[in-house]
């Protein structure tokens, strides 16, 4: 076929470099470096462009550095003849490869972009390859709509964002981000350029509710690309809202903060509500993203607020929280995402309530996904823990703000927050519990085989990096102390007298409230409390393993249609939490008595993002369109008109300003 | 040389910009030509006279060019054109003399009032000339939007090009090549047009270019 070799080469040469980028990255952060600057001579006429790493890059670079290496070895185990089950493959090599290093590199440029040129060009290259990535399954019934909807929330951000960074160069058209930084523009200006880049990253990064194209895209793509997309992508976009925020928009005023935490909140809750009704396992995962980065969001509101609260010991600790959970979810998500992959290529199918049973049929995969549930759970002692713990003891520090309307404002987002934090455990119970355990509802489920070691070493590397972040978090944390000294001006102090093992932001001089944490400890702790258990059923239970017909209740025993579903099991919740905001809506259809008909038990639900958000929006545009389509039936006299008069008031405005 | 130099120079200047007005309101065509060509002859002398204060050489060159091509050779061509058309007896409708001479002041106040401040301080003699020549540009664009006729647009075009090399000799050390270069254009367009009217006058009996609204390959709006 001759495709395994390209593939190699690319997936190969893709991997060698992202590896490249991380131990660069973390080398940098290691060494805690003042920023490494390089000209390069090529960019937009008059103004060249740079590069530039710092702190804050770093953090993000290792993060895509990580993930990107991970993917381009899964990616080219999922390529591979025999990845897959007979009759089912995924797209086209010639449809990934191509674009597969074009959107790590977008990624890469706009990390590392010093300018504001550098930074939409590589943004622009990271939008338009992962369109294609997407794309690449397009014989699939549902993928021509998902990339269409993506590309128009691409091309909206994207605007947003140049507009942003104009009204940030100001009328300098200091377009570096050292010039950028030095010069202010004024609190109208700075404030109009904060809301658009909250809006343009907010779209990227999957902020509610300019989401709704996300969970329609990502699952789309190939799951190594879904990972990235993902797991990475959304950072990306972080990273912009970051700098914009905290780097070069100046001192913030405290309703940036208050706007960033209360849409944070409300993307967490929805995200993970949204989650728990999915049935689409990649689909659930996408959801799962925007929940996290909701969380994230959430934590750097917080970091805004302390900061200009005059509080910056507590804006670094929530910004540091904000900056972990950017590493976690990275980590994790791109696991569970490339055991999402791994269950497509087993079984073929991937709906939920098709699989089931799986535990048994891919031994080697079943414990890496259920690390990485545990961890998107925040279970401690695994990585996702540890962040959302440091970022809750930021918001119980919210009582130190001096403004009435935000300590108790943060305490509401802190209930949001710890509803969404218990609400994705639920989620990834039903998510590992019914594809994995139980039996198979499926003939596809009980074909599944074991996926082939490039797969399963693509898992075990971020599963690995789960558990020891997760035991280790003050490590991890001092990679980001100079990350927080950009950001918000102080580092989050060392953990004191309790030494590494510790995670102790308790007492500290910026006035810290709060306890402490050992992810070591408690994993010693819950270790022996396991093993000691685990000795004790076996003494005083029977061993051996013992098989048994289920007790059917008398009747004769019944297929594995009987079992708990994931409909069922998100029922409760759905009942409690989705039939106000998202209309869902049941209904049941039982056979009259003597029909032989099956039972049918339909369930809907609405995502009120598409009816009062972007509805309205496309109808407006449609109106408009239909408004300006006028203009191409004129006369040519009326045409030089309209360039005469466009003329005449450019010239107006120009003496006036003059 | 500084006084007389400038008053002359602004002299020529206002001149130039005192017939584009009477470009404005010309009703028939042959007048409107020979105003144009009135108008060219002042250019070549505002550009002889820079040439001479400037002591560029260059620029008689520039003049030449302006009084045989745009003064004799365009002119004689336009009115050649029209003849054969048998259309010199043509009234155009313009828009009402009055409303557009207002129009037209304004125009030349915006450009007073951008050009004076942003040029503070560049030397009087550019600064009054920038204004002149934008003041001549836009007037040659109102002139091109309030004819119907063709011919009358292709004045406007000429008359707007004056305006540029107005704008063009007025500043130092500009080079020749771009002069020649704007002439070339015109000339080439000078001749586009007029194999234009000729084809137009065959399809359409008449040079009004609102017959070509309807044959545009839009549909049929």
């Amino acid at each position: 076929m001759g495709r395994g070799p390209v593939a190699a080469l690319i997936y190969g040469g893709s991997g060698v470099a992202a590896l490249l980028v991380t131990g660069v990255a973390f080398a940098f952060l290691i060494q805690g470096d003042s920023p490494w600057h390089l000209k390069i001579p090529i960019g937009p006429p008059g103004l060249g462009a740079s590069l530039v790493l710092d702190g804050l890059s770093a953090v993000f670079l290792l993060a895509v550095g990580l993930a990107g290496a991970t993917a381009s070895v899964f990616g080219w185990g999922y390529g591979r003849d025999g990845a897959h089950k007979p009759g089912h493959h995924g797209p086209a090599p010639a449809r990934v490869l191509p674009f597969f290093p074009l959107f790590l590199a977008g990624m890469v440029m706009v990390l590392l972009a010093g300018d504001a040129f550098g930074f939409l060009f590589g943004w622009e290259v990271m939008s338009v390859a992962s369109w294609l990535l997407v794309l690449s399954t397009h014989d699939e019934p549902e993928t021509p709509r998902a990339a269409r909807l993506y590309l128009v929330m691409a091309a909206i951000g994207s605007l947003c964002l140049m507009v942003s960074f104009g009204l940030l160069a100001g009328p300098e058209a200091a377009f570096s981000f050292t010039a950028m930084r030095e010069q202010g523009v004024g609190d109208g200006l700075t404030a109009l350029a904060v809301v658009l880049a909250v809006l343009g990253a907010g779209s990227k990064a999957g902020l509610v509710p300019l989401h709704i194209w996300l969970p329609l895209a990502h699952p789309a793509a190939p799951s190594h690309v879904s990972a990235l997309m993902s797991g990475v992508m959304t950072k990306v976009a972080l990273y912009g809202l970051c700098r914009i925020l905290f780097d070069l928009a100046g001192m913030p005023d405290w309703w940036w903060g208050a706007l960033l935490a209360a849409l944070g909140s409300l993307t967490a809750v929805a995200g993970v509500l949204y989650a728990l009704l999915q049935d689409d396992i990649k689909r659930l995962l996408a959801y799962s993203t925007v929940e996290n980065v909701g969380f994230i969001c959430l934590s750097l509101g917080l970091a805004l607020m302390f900061k200009a609260d005059g509080k910056p010991v507590i804006a670094a600790l929530a910004f540091s929280a904000a900056l972990l959970h950017v590493l976690n979810h990275s980590l994790f998500k791109t696991l569970l995402f490339y055991g999402a992959g791994a269950v497509v290529a087993a079984t073929g199918t991937r709906s939920l309530e098709t699989l089931g049973g799986l535990i048994h049929r891919l031994p080697r995969t079943a414990p890496l996904l259920l690390i990485g549930s545990a961890a998107a759970s925040a279970l401690p002692p695994l990585n996702g823990f540890a962040s959302e713990w440091l970022g809750f003891q930021a918001i119980l520090n919210g009582p130190q703000l001096s403004l009435w309307g935000l300590k108790v404002g943060v305490m509401v987002v802190g209930v949001f927050a710890a509803l969404a934090a218990a609400l994705a455990a639920a989620c990834f119970l039903r998510f590992f519990g019914i594809a994995f355990l139980g039996r198979p509802r499926s003939a596809e489920a009980v074909a599944a085989q074991e996926v082939t070691a490039p797969l399963q070493l693509a898992m075990v590397v971020p599963a690995l990096l789960c558990v020891l972040v997760g035991i280790l978090p003050g490590l991890v944390l001092r990679l980001l102390h100079d990350a927080a000294a950009i950001a918000v001006g102080t580092a989050l102090p060392a953990s004191g007298s309790l030494g590494w093992l510790w995670l102790a932001p308790v007492g500290q001089a910026g006035g810290l409230a709060g306890n402490s944490y050992s992810g070591f400890f408690v994993l010693l702790v819950a270790g022996g409390l396991a093993l000691l258990v685990f000795r004790l059923i076996r003494r005083h239970a029977a061993s051996g393993l013992r098989r048994a017909d289920a007790w059917g209740c008398g009747y004769p025993p019944v297929g594995p249609v009987s079992q708990y579903s994931g409909a069922s099991f998100a029922q409760p919740l759905r009942r409690v939490f989705a039939s106000g905001v998202f209309q869902a809506r049941e209904q049941v259809s039982m056979p009259e008595p003597g029909e032989t008909g099956a039972a049918s038990h339909l369930l809907r639900w609405r995502d009120p993002a598409w009816d009062f958000v972007a509805r309205p929006v496309w109808a407006t545009v449609d109106w408009l369109a239909g408004r300006l389509n006028h203009l191409q039936f004129l006369t040519i006299r009326r045409y030089l008109m309209l360039m005469f008069a466009t003329l005449v008031t450019l010239l107006a405005i120009m003496a006036v300003l003059a | 040389m500084g006084e007389i130099g400038y008053d002359v120079a602004h002299l020529l200047g206002t001149s130039i910009l005192l017939v584009s007005f009477a470009l404005l309101y010309q009703r028939r065509l042959t007048s409107l030509i020979n105003a144009f060509a009135v108008q060219s002859v002042l250019l070549a002398a505002a550009a002889a006279w820079q040439g001479w204060i400037q002591a560029s050489p260059h620029l008689y060159l520039t003049a030449l060019i302006a009084l045989v091509l745009k003064a004799v050779v365009i002119p004689v061509a336009l009115h050649r054109i029209i003849a054969r058309l048998g259309i010199h007896r043509t009234i155009e409708r313009v828009l009402g003399v009055a409303s557009t001479l207002a129009l037209a002041v304004g125009l030349v106040a915006l450009s007073l009032a951008l050009v004076l401040p942003l040029a503070g301080e560049a030397a009087a003699l550019t600064r009054e000339d920038l204004a002149l020549a934008l003041s001549v540009v836009l007037l040659a664009l109102l002139m091109m939007i309030s004819r119907r006729n063709a011919i009358g647009q292709v004045v406007g075009f000429m008359s707007l090009e004056n305006g540029l090399i107005l704008a063009a000799i007025g500043v130092k050390g500009m080079p020749l090549v771009v002069e020649m270069s704007v002439a070339f254009a015109v000339m080439v367009a000078f001749i586009i047009f007029g194999v234009f009217f000729f084809q137009i006058r065959e399809r359409f009996d008449s040079l009004d270019v609102q017959y070509l609204e309807r044959f545009r390959g839009e549909g049929d709006r």
